[in-house]
């Protein structure tokens, strides 16, 4: 890591996304330019209908998918093939069914892996791992094996596995789906603790307002909104041109932002 | 499927058993098995006492006799065989309530049943008093691949949450108001293992991707180790050990 | 269900330990280059996967029902190398946890179940997919007959593993033919589902069934609306699968060979055949097993013992034939017809240029 802390620029943004263009080997085209920046310490909500290319953007951050053109930066680091492993220790990504995330036999298995990979050992290790855990309220669970655990548990151990990597950013994609409401809340309360920046992929809308003060529109492959969350529920007419719906009686004017 | 940390056969427990490092623990076993099957088979007392043996471990380990006993219902099928091998062995033949049956027949289902139900018994105890993880633990520090010791992990991950998936498969065929009764229906059933093998590929898939994403780069990080002391590996071994000095008196007697 | 303890005598057992660990690290070998590391949670879901559907029943008649063995299958969805790991750490869980299978008989059960079982399943299907005129229905017949043949070929490699390493002697050449016979009934239920679970897949995710990777279009790529030749974007997994067989049908050989010699010196023992079809893989199809759990067993009289190492001899050579020449055939005719085809539509196709 050493090599490339040079690289790193505290003054740059936490993500630059320029002129990113994809297609599938399929001839599917997901993106089609994209271009965004996420300022560090920012808590951003990504919406978009379904297919609109959402997970594909969130594979380019960490470089599991490598851009057809244009560029993704973490922190100043360009992400490519020379940089990778130290990218996806700064780019955490907390996929959206936590039984593909945890894939470790336990708990601590499972949190230590990241920064097991990343070459840390013994009591520093254990350090980490007790304190991604304790940051969402999962210390007492550490021996258990996931799939003893609630869905909304093992949502919090896949967030620990990533923070324990303490990464720049964090990318949920779809965190509160089939969350009960009281895991829902628990989910955001830990989220709004964190002072990482988060990118939160979405089709929750009042999940996006209650967390992220801005949000982006992805839809038909391009940044086609990018503005205050509020404003951005508020306009029908941007919405309905991308298949944004709120909930039955959800009224984002009514709603008195925290965040 | 076992699940990830307990399985079907393990039994919870502190006993000295239970407390032995997983690899010494497979060692024992694997040796007292190989020193079983080596024993001839005319020594019929040598099975007497190696079957006392792994009582005395069983009652180590605090495992009721009934716990071992409804386990070695698995040997079953064999039982079957066994019983007839005496009619369809050959050489010399001897007369039984009227039946004909071949001596050599006979030893060689005693030989099969003895040794078979001591090597389930012996296999039991081993799964009753470890816990999984410690099993595959274990077999990676004797030295199975590490690749394989990888693929076994992940199997015992998701061996339930894929067993959960085809019995949702079922309820969902069952709600409406399919069930297969017989050859005709195979392919409806074929079509959901189909699907299944789909799902199991596609989630391999994202683990795959979820664990490239926290750095992994085709080994398993470390982060358990088990070791064991010389006074646990001698503990573990005296079951072999035991077992070793009744097969050569076997031979010798 | 698996060969238990004291079955097969300790040298061979030992024997058949050193085969099963040498197919596995060629297995290992392969699944890496063709995974890379992709290895290790693919292998572990496919494990999964067949460890669960061995558990799915298929309702057969009156309340019986049978279930599938799953190394046809195997084979032919993820490929040999693959497929034999994800059938051994099956094998090995099952001994380990459900003490289901005995812990020195478990190189004969890999041996037996995870590699004959694979290796020649998928030395047949390969072989025909060549063959046949590239269309789907050609992969649900060659995958019946791979699943056909690679039951009682398992059968006839554990009645040579028996020969030459059983406990008790029973005549060896009826054994082979119950034994085969038998499984040859299993084997057409076995590749019945087999190739209807392949189809179901090769209907979906065409591009899954490793198998048949040559029948799928070669991909493009739409870059600012223009179609350009696929550059992959995912890792593809590195195709060897014109190699990958031949060179484990050669150990294949290579082994067979060596336990048929075995086999001329020693062939005096063995007994089980068909209580074993009935108690090992018999499991599967409880009512062919009643039925013919008679016959072949009432015409084992007292046969000289002369007459016994005959047959014993002559089935080991019956056995390695059925194994091996088949598999050796379809190959040649294969390779002979691929360097005729100027582009084969073989995997090697697949754009690998990342």
């Amino acid at each position: 890591m050493g090599t490339v802390t040079d690289v790193t620029d505290v003054t740059a943004p936490s993500l630059e996304v320029a002129g990113l263009a994809f297609a599938y080997p399929d001839g599917h085209q997901a993106l089609f330019g994209v271009d965004f920046t996420l300022a560090r310490g920012e808590r951003v909500a990504l919406l978009g209908p379904n297919g609109a290319g959402k997970t594909t953007l969130v594979l380019h951050l960490n470089g599991i998918l490598t851009a057809g053109a244009g560029t993704v930066k973490v922190a100043g680091l360009p992400v490519g093939r020379q940089h990778m492993a130290e990218i996806r220790r700064r780019v955490g990504i907390v996929f959206q069914d936590p039984d593909d995330q945890l894939f470790m036999p336990t708990v601590r298995e499972d949190v230590a892996f990241g920064p097991a990979a990343a070459g840390l050992k013994g009591a520093e290790l254990e350090a980490r791992v007790d304190r991604a855990l304790e940051r969402v309220g999962m210390a007492e669970f550490k021996a258990r094996p996931p799939h003893h655990l609630s869905f909304g548990q093992r949502r919090r151990v896949a967030v620990a596995t990533v923070l324990a990597m303490e990464p720049e950013i964090l990318v949920l994609d779809e965190p509160s789906s089939n969350l009960d409401p009281a895991s829902r809340r628990e989910l955001a309360d830990i989220l709004r603790s964190l002072d990482v920046t988060v990118l939160m992929v979405t089709h929750d809308l009042p999940y996006a307002l209650e967390l992220c003060p801005r949000s982006l529109i992805l839809s038909e492959g391009v940044i086609a909104a990018d503005g205050r969350t509020g404003e951005l529920l508020a306009d029908d007419e941007l919405m309905r041109a991308h298949r944004l719906e709120l909930p039955f009686g959800f009224d984002p004017r009514s709603v008195t932002m925290g965040a | 499927m076992g699940a990830g940390h307990t399985h079907k056969l393990y039994r919870h427990g502190h006993s000295p058993v239970h407390a032995l490092p997983p690899h010494t623990k497979l060692t024992a076993v694997f040796a007292f098995v190989v020193v079983v099957v080596s024993t001839p088979r005319e020594a019929v007392w040598a099975f007497a006492l190696y079957a006392a043996l792994l009582g005395t471990v069983a009652y180590a380990a605090r495992v009721p006799a009934s716990f071992l006993l409804k386990r070695l219902l698995i040997e079953v099928p064999f039982v079957a065989f066994a019983v007839l091998m005496p009619f369809v062995a050959q050489g010399e033949r001897v007369d039984v309530l009227g039946m004909s049956l071949s001596v050599n027949g006979l030893w060689g289902a005693w030989n099969v049943l003895a040794k078979g139900t001591l090597g389930v018994a012996a296999s039991v105890l081993l799964a009753a008093t470890t816990e999984l993880r410690e099993l595959l633990l274990g077999l990676q520090r004797l030295g199975l691949p590490p690749l394989l010791v990888q693929i076994a992990s992940f199997m015992i991950r998701y061996g339930d949450v894929i067993t959960d998936e085809m019995r949702r498969m079922r309820i969902a065929r069952e709600s409406r108001g399919f069930e297969a009764r017989g050859v005709r229906h195979w392919g409806v059933l074929a079509k959901s293992a189909g699907a299944l093998f789909i799902r199991s590929y596609e989630r391999g898939e994202r683990v795959h991707l979820a664990m490239i994403s926290r750095g992994y780069a085709g080994s398993m990080p470390v982060i358990d180790e088990v070791t064991a002391s010389r006074a646990q590996w001698s503990y573990a071994l005296t079951l072999p050990c035991a077992a070793l000095v009744v097969c050569l008196l076997g031979w010798a007697l | 269900m698996h060969v238990p303890d004291g079955f097969i005598n300790a040298p061979v057992s030992a024997a058949a330990g050193v085969v099963a660990a040498g197919a596995v690290a060629v297995s290992l070998r392969g699944a890496r280059r063709e995974l890379d590391e992709r290895t290790a949670p693919l292998a572990g879901l496919v494990a999964a996967f067949i460890f669960a559907v061995q558990m799915l029943n298929f309702p057969v008649a009156a309340g019986t029902s049978g279930h599938l063995l799953g190394g046809a299958l195997a084979a032919i969805l993820v490929g040999p190398y693959t497929g034999v790991l994800c059938v051994s750490v099956v094998l090995l869980m099952q001994g380990i946890l459900f003490a289901d299978g005995g812990l020195t008989a478990l190189g004969v059960n890999i041996t037996v179940m995870a590699v004959v079982t694979t290796v020649v399943a998928y030395a047949v299907f390969r072989g025909l997919v060549k063959v046949l005129p590239k269309k789907r229905p050609s992969i649900t017949v060659s995958a019946f007959a791979a699943a056909v043949l690679s039951v009682p070929a398992a059968a006839a490699a554990f009645t040579l593993v028996y020969a030459v390493g059983g406990t008790t002697d029973v005549p060896i050449g009826q054994v082979l033919t119950a034994m085969v016979g038998v499984h040859v009934l299993i084997g057409i239920g076995e590749a019945t589902i087999t190739a209807l679970t392949v189809g179901a897949v090769i209907a979906v995710r065409p591009d899954l069934v490793y198998g048949a990777r040559g029948l799928t279009a070669p991909l493009k790529l739409r870059v600012n609306g223009e179609l350009v030749d696929a550059p992959a974007a995912e890792p593809e997994p590195a195709p060897v699968a014109a190699r990958s067989p031949r060179k484990l049908l050669l150990a294949g050989l290579a082994t067979s060979l060596v336990l048929a010699g075995f086999v001329s010196f020693y062939a005096s023992a063995s007994p089980d055949g068909l209580e074993k079809v009935a108690a090992d893989k018999g499991i599967d199809a409880k009512a062919e097993d009643h039925a013919t759990a008679d016959s072949p067993l009432a015409d084992y009289g007292v046969e000289g013992v002369t007459n016994a190492r005959l047959s014993g001899g002559l089935a080991g050579v019956i056995g390695v034939g059925v194994t091996v020449v088949a598999g050796t055939g379809v190959f040649w005719a294969v390779r002979k017809r691929r360097t005729n085809e100027t582009s084969p539509a073989s995997t090697s196709d697949i754009p690998e240029n990342v």
